[in-house]
C-alpha cells in the first residue's frame, strides 16, 4: 500500500486491474484504491510479472503493507500465478481412514538442504503470536510475506487476515462511532498534516506585489488567436511563473526528511484543489518547469477534473515538490499557507486586482497580485525565499518565455 | 430515585444485611471480632448489631487474632456458624497459623470426620491512606493454600449475597472486602439476593480484549474498559469472585473469545494471582492468543501512606489502557 501523500495512514483496496500471471511495465495502473480523500490509481514501477494479490478488494490496510507480489520479467505468467491460494490442510487424521496405510518406508536421513539452514537463534527471529500462526495454517498464508503489528512487531491474527488470498468474513461489530464518513476522515487526515506542519516546520513568510501589466496584455493577445475552449487563464501564467523560479531555488523545491533537506532533481508543482463539499487536496503536475503554457493548461483542468471525482493517479499524490495554492480565485488578496509536510515551501497568489501603482515617477492604475511564500526555516533562509518571489517577478515580465 | 422493588445501599450495608439475614435465619450464626460489638466493627459493618441481638451472638474479642480465629474453628467444628471478622487482610497474618495449619487442614487429617463451617471476614487492599501495615493485598498468599475458599466481592449485589452460601459451606470460607468499595453505593432488589460462588462475571461483554480482575480493581478495570471503548476498542472486563478454586472456564472462555488478555489485580506482581492466571491461560490459550498476556499489579513496594504516592503505586485505569493499546497495536 503506497503512501499517497504524507497524511494517509490507511487504504482500501477498490479494484485490482491485473491478475496474477498478466505482464505489466513501469507506470501501468493496476489497482485503485481508496485513501481518505480520493479514489487513487497506483502504478506500478517495475516490468514484471503479477505474482500474487495479496490483499482482496474491500480490505483496509496500513500503508506499507504489500498489495501482490511482482515476479521478474519473463516468468512464465501461468506457472508464475503461485499455487493457487493453497487449500486449508486437510487435518492427517481424516485422510486416514481412506486408504490403507503403506508400509512405512525405511528411516532415512533427510537429503542435504539445498539452502543454508536458518540457526535456531536468529538474530532477529520473526514474531508471530500462536493464533496468527494457527490462522495462517488455516488460511494457507505464507508468514514470510506478512508485516507484523503487534507487540514488539508481531504478526497478529488482523495481519494474516489482511494478507490472505481471500478477504475474511468474521462477524463483528464495528468500532462504536466508526462511521465511515469519507467527509470527516478527510478532515482528520488534514487536520493532522497541518497541526503536523505547525508543530513542526518553522515558517518564515514573505510577500511581494507584482505588476501584471504585460503579463495579461500579452495573454490577451494569445487568446485573440485560440478557440473558446483553448483560452489560457491568467492563473496559467502563475503556475508557470513559479515552476520555473523554482527550478533555480533547489533550496525551496524539495523534501525535508529524517531531520535533513533532499532537494528533488525535478519539479512536480502541487496545485491545491478545494474539492465540492469541502476539503483539500493538492496533486502534482509533474515536471511543470518543462511544459508550455498549453500544457500546463490541460494538465491544470486535467487535475482539477479527476480530483473532483475522485480519481488521481499515486504518483500524482505522492510527488509534489513544491505547492501552490491560488486564492487569488476566491477573490481575496493574499494567502499566507501552511506548508504541506515533507515539503519545504508553499507559493499563495491572492486575486489580480487594479491598484494605484507608481513606477518611473509616475502614478498610474495597474492589475497587481500579491505573490506570497510560506517556506521552511530549516531549508532555506529569507534570502533565498525573496530571491524566489523576485524571480517570479521577473518571469512575469516576459511571458513570452513563459 | 429508586427502581421499583429495590433500594439505595451501600456495599456496607449490603453486607450488614447480609450478617443480619443470616443471623435471623439461623441460630448458630454468630459473629465475633475486635470492636464488632460496641463501636459496630472498624469499617462499620455491623453498627447496630449489638442492639438487635445481643452481646452472646455479637461479641467482642480481645486483641489477639490467632485466638479469636482458633475460637472460630473450635466453634465451627463443634456445630456453630461463627462469622471471625477480621480488621484487615494484614493482621490475619498473626492468625495465619491457625487458619493453614487448623482450618485447612482438619477436615483432611480426621479423615473428614470434622468439617470446620467457618467464615472469615477481612477488609483487603489500600486507597485509604492507613499506610503498610493495614493497606496490603494479600489474598493471594491465601489463595495458595487447598482447603480454603476465598471469595472477593466487588458488586452489592455480592457484598449481599455470598454471606449465605459461604455459611452453607462445609468448608473455610474467608471473604475479601475491598476497603474502597464500603462506600460505594447503588440499587439492589429488596429481599433475597441469590449468587453462586463457584463462577467468574463477565461484567461488560466486549470482543477485543479480556481484562481479567477482581475485588476493588473491577471499578478501574471498568473504567478503562469505557476509555478503550470510546477509542473503538471492545474490551470484555471478567470478574473473578471466587479467587480459590479459581473458576478457568470463564476466563480461558472470554480469551478464546478476544484473543488477548491482560490481569488487573492489587496484589504484587511476583508470586501473585496475577502469575496465577496468566499461567494458566498459557497452559490452556496458548494457541488462541494473539498478544502475550499482559499483567498490571500494585508497585512493588510496602503501600505508601503520602496520597499521591499511594496512588501512584496502584493499578490505575490509565495503565490498564496503555497496556492494552500496547497489546492491540494500537498507537499508544
Amino acid at each position: 500500500m503506497p503512501s499517497l501523500g504524507a497524511d494517509m495512514e490507511f487504504g482500501t483496496v477498490l479494484e485490482w486491474l491485473v491478475k496474477p500471471g498478466d505482464a505489466v511495465k513501469r507506470g501501468d495502473i493496476v489497482a485503485i484504491v481508496d485513501t481518505s480523500k480520493a479514489e487513487i490509481e497506483v502504478e506500478i514501477f517495475e516490468d514484471g510479472v503479477i505474482g500474487k494479490l495479496l490483499v482482496p478488494v474491500g480490505e483496509r490496510v496500513p500503508v506499507g503493507t504489500v498489495l501482490a507480489t511482482i515476479l521478474p520479467a519473463g516468468t512464465n505468467g501461468a506457472k508464475a500465478a503461485v499455487p493457487t491460494p493453497a487449500a486449508p490442510p486437510t487435518p492427517a487424521r481424516a485422510e486416514a481412514p481412506s486408504a490403507p496405510p503403506e508400509p512405512r518406508p525405511p528411516m532415512r536421513a533427510p537429503p542435504p538442504s539445498p539452502m543454508p539452514l536458518r540457526p535456531v537463534h536468529d538474530e532477529h527471529p520473526v514474531r508471530v503470536s500462536p493464533l496468527a500462526r494457527r490462522t495462517a495454517e488455516q488460511l494457507g498464508v505464507d508468514l514470510a510475506t506478512v508485516a507484523g503489528s503487534g507487540p514488539q512487531g508481531a504478526i497478529t491474527r488482523a495481519d494474516v487476515e489482511a494478507a490472505a488470498p481471500r478477504p475474511v468474513v468474521r462477524h463483528r461489530q464495528p468500532p462504536r462511532g466508526a462511521q465511515p464518513d469519507r467527509q470527516a476522515a478527510m478532515r482528520d487526515a488534514i487536520a493532522a498534516l497541518m497541526a503536523r506542519s505547525k508543530r513542526e516546520v518553522p515558517h518564515y513568510y514573505l510577500e511581494l506585489q507584482i505588476d501584471m501589466t504585460r503579463a495579461l496584455a500579452w495573454l490577451h493577445e494569445e487568446n485573440l488567436q485560440q478557440s473558446l475552449q483553448e483560452r489560457l487563464l491568467p492563473s496559467v501564467l502563475l503556475l508557470s511563473a513559479a515552476a520555473k523560479a523554482v527550478k533555480a531555488m533547489p533550496e525551496l523545491n524539495g523534501f525535508w526528511i529524517d531531520g535533513a533537506f533532499r532537494a528533488a532533481d525535478r519539479v512536480h508543482l502541487g496545485v491545491a484543489i478545494s474539492l465540492r463539499g469541502g476539503g483539500l487536496i493538492a496533486p502534482a503536475l509533474h515536471d511543470a518547469d518543462r511544459l508550455s503554457l498549453d500544457q500546463l493548461m490541460a494538465g491544470v483542468r486535467d487535475l482539477v477534473q479527476r480530483a473532483r471525482i475522485g480519481r488521481l493517479r499515486s504518483s500524482e499524490m505522492s510527488d509534489p515538490t513544491i505547492t501552490v495554492t491560488n486564492l487569488g480565485e476566491r477573490g481575496v488578496d493574499l494567502v499566507h499557507g501552511v506548508i504541506y509536510p515533507p515539503q519545504v515551501a508553499l507559493v499563495g497568489f491572492g486575486a489580480v486586482r487594479e491598484r494605484p501603482w507608481a513606477a518611473d515617477g509616475m502614478l498610474g492604475v495597474r492589475p497587481i497580485v500579491t505573490a506570497t511564500l510560506a517556506a521552511d526555516h530549516r531549508a532555506s533562509d529569507g534570502h533565498a525565499g525573496g530571491r524566489f518571489l523576485t524571480l517570479i517577478e521577473h518571469r512575469l515580465q516576459r511571458p513570452e518565455e513563459l | 430515585m429508586t427502581i421499583a422493588g429495590t433500594s439505595t445501599i451501600t456495599y456496607r450495608e449490603a453486607l450488614r444485611a447480609a450478617i443480619r439475614e443470616a443471623m435471623l435465619a439461623d441460630a448458630r450464626v454468630f459473629l465475633m471480632g475486635e470492636d464488632v460489638g460496641a463501636y459496630g466493627g472498624s469499617f462499620g459493618v455491623s453498627r447496630g448489631l449489638l442492639a438487635e441481638f445481643g452481646p452472646d451472638r455479637i461479641r467482642d474479642t480481645p486483641l489477639s487474632e490467632s485466638a479469636f480465629v482458633g475460637a472460630g474453628i473450635g466453634a465451627a467444628m463443634g456445630g456453630m456458624r461463627p462469622i471471625v471478622e477480621v480488621m484487615t487482610v494484614n493482621f490475619c497474618l498473626l492468625a495465619l497459623d491457625q487458619i493453614m495449619n487448623n482450618a485447612a487442614t482438619i477436615t483432611h487429617m480426621s479423615g473428614g470426620q470434622f468439617a470446620v463451617p467457618l467464615v472469615i471476614r477481612m477488609t483487603t487492599g489500600a486507597g485509604r491512606q492507613v499506610a503498610a501495615q493495614h493497606s496490603h493485598s494479600l489474598e493471594g498468599w491465601l489463595a495458595h493454600i487447598p482447603g480454603l475458599k476465598l471469595l472477593a466481592p466487588a458488586t452489592l449485589e455480592d457484598a449481599r449475597g455470598m454471606l449465605a452460601p459461604a455459611l452453607a459451606d462445609p468448608n473455610p470460607v474467608l471473604i475479601f472486602e475491598h476497603g474502597s468499595l464500603y462506600n460505594m453505593e447503588g440499587e439492589l432488589p429488596d429481599g433475597d439476593v441469590t449468587v453462586d460462588i463457584e463462577h467468574a462475571a463477565i461484567r461488560r461483554a466486549g470482543s477485543d480484549v479480556t481484562l481479567v480482575t477482581y475485588g476493588g480493581t473491577l471499578p478501574a478495570a471498568l473504567a478503562a474498559a469505557d476509555q478503550l471503548a470510546a477509542g473503538g476498542i471492545d474490551p470484555e472486563v471478567v470478574d473473578l469472585r471466587v479467587l480459590r478454586p479459581l473458576d478457568d472456564a470463564t476466563v480461558i472462555a472470554s480469551v478464546a473469545r478476544t484473543h488477548r488478555a491482560v490481569v488487573i489485580d492489587e496484589g504484587w506482581r511476583s508470586g501473585s494471582l496475577a502469575a496465577e492466571i496468566s499461567a494458566r491461560i498459557m497452559e490452556q490459550a496458548f494457541y488462541e492468543l494473539d498478544a502475550p498476556v499482559a499483567r498490571v499489579c500494585s508497585a512493588e513496594v510496602p503501600m505508601p501512606y503520602p496520597e499521591h504516592l499511594e496512588q501512584a503505586a496502584l493499578p490505575q485505569p490509565p495503565v490498564v489502557v496503555a497496556e492494552v493499546r500496547r497489546l492491540v497495536g494500537a498507537d499508544v
